[in-house]
């Protein structure tokens, strides 16, 4: 079943903070990867492999250099779910 | 007419003992962080690695091999003339022919063992114990000496932030000879080349000898797309290892991945639920990424640290350029 949104954005705050320790209140849709959440690109493609387990979507190796921000992955995510 | 004749070997071979040697510099990761912008802390964080060994001008790959060729034959009680193939897995022979093995064989006294190299990279290792499993099964050979030699150094850019802060310099050697039980487990092997792209030469030597404006050839990769493949793919691979050799990881003494990264090494043991009980070869830390030398200097070291492991079982997986990809369960030695 898809999921909207918010559901999208609480269950990927949800992997980034299994992931990096990171509260799931500083996961918000404006924030980028690396600037403001400091995520690393191993840590980064963890949370990928999650997400698409999570969400049932597959994310391609070169899609996941264009999500930068959390905005564009939750979108990106969203889409894909049909 | 006569009918041709078949050679048959024994049903069981084993790994009956290793040889390692390292760089002879300790190379820490200050000495690296200036030409990349970057620091010890942001090396250690993202590979595990706190100094790598590395080569000074005078010791190459073939220096490397025949130290640890040379622990191993002894170690194994035999004579180098009983060998009969020298396999050696490598990247950095520095010539395009001949083989690093043939002159490994003459300066080990393995001559006139049958003698040649594997470019199967990180995997180069476990593709050299696969075949010489099955050589000595098949009674083509009754010893054989695998090799991987690695001088990576030669091929790491100073400016690279995607590979060559990782790079050591080392060999590990197995001598592979017969056993009245199994002490290789049946090789689980394969390749990808649709990732092709995903590491190695940043151009070729062509490239760079028509242009006088290229460099020399060095290593670089994808490192988010070879993260992935490296944990999530090879996880699987690693399954397949243990269900094939009939070996639950209960069994096992011992997990021995390719050194490529201790973030790769720790999810890996993640993805696969192995048990507290068996040890992870986790050499990285000093040593750094030798690539096809990687295993069997992790397992040399693992077996000096625990000597109780061994004749347990460890389950030893390489990946790396090609993608290439090849794991089995052996009896460590």
């Amino acid at each position: 079943m898809a999921h909207t949104t918010e559901e999208v954005l609480a269950g990927l705050a949800e992997l980034i903070n299994d992931e990096t320790g990171i509260s799931p209140d500083q996961v918000t849709l404006e924030k980028s990867f690396t600037d403001d959440l400091d995520i690393d690109s191993i840590s980064m493609m963890t949370i990928v492999v999650n997400a698409e387990e999570k969400f049932d979507v597959k994310i391609p190796d070169d899609e996941v250099k264009n999500l930068t921000t959390v905005g564009e992955a939750v979108s990106f995510i969203t889409k894909a779910q049909g | 007419m006569s009918e041709l004749r078949q050679s048959h070997g024994p049903a069981g071979t084993q790994i009956m003992s290793l040889g390692a040697a390292r760089g002879d510099l300790v190379v820490s990761n200050d000495d690296l962080a200036g030409p990349i912008d970057s620091s010890d802390e942001w090396i250690r964080q993202r590979t595990g690695i706190i100094e790598r060994r590395r080569s000074s001008a005078a010791e190459g790959a073939i220096d490397l091999a025949e130290r640890a060729g040379k622990e191993a034959i002894a170690k194994a009680g035999i004579k180098p003339t009983d060998i009969g193939a020298v396999i050696v897995a490598t990247i950095s022979n520095s010539v395009q022919t001949p083989s690093l093995a043939a002159l490994l064989a003459d300066r080990v006294g393995a001559t006139p063992a049958a003698a040649y190299d594997i470019s199967a990279a990180c995997a180069g290792y476990t593709y050299g114990i696969a075949q010489a499993d099955a050589l000595i099964r098949a009674g083509v050979a009754q010893y054989v000496l695998v090799v991987g030699a690695e001088k990576l150094s030669d091929f790491a850019k100073p400016t690279d932030r995607s590979i060559s802060f990782l790079l050591g310099d080392g060999a590990g050697a197995a001598v592979v000879g017969p056993s009245d039980s199994v002490g290789i487990g049946p090789t689980v092997w394969g390749s990808d080349g649709s990732k092709w792209d995903a590491v190695g030469m940043d151009h070729s030597l062509k490239e760079a000898f028509d242009d006088p404006e290229r460099e020399f050839p060095t290593l670089r990769q994808d490192g988010q797309a070879v993260f992935r493949w490296a944990v999530w793919e090879m996880a699987k691979v690693a399954q397949e290892a243990l269900e094939v050799s009939g070996i639950s990881a209960e069994e096992l003494t011992a997990f021995v991945p390719h050194q490529a990264n201790m973030r790769i090494i720790d999810e890996f043991a993640k993805q696969l639920g192995l048990p507290e009980s068996v040890l992870i070869a986790r050499d990285i830390q000093t040593t750094g990424n030798t690539s096809a030398a990687s295993i069997p200097l992790a397992m040399h070291r693992l077996l000096e640290e625990h000597p109780e492991a061994s004749g347990g079982y460890a389950l030893q997986i390489g990946f790396g350029a090609g993608l290439v990809f090849g794991a089995q369960v052996v009896r460590l030695p």
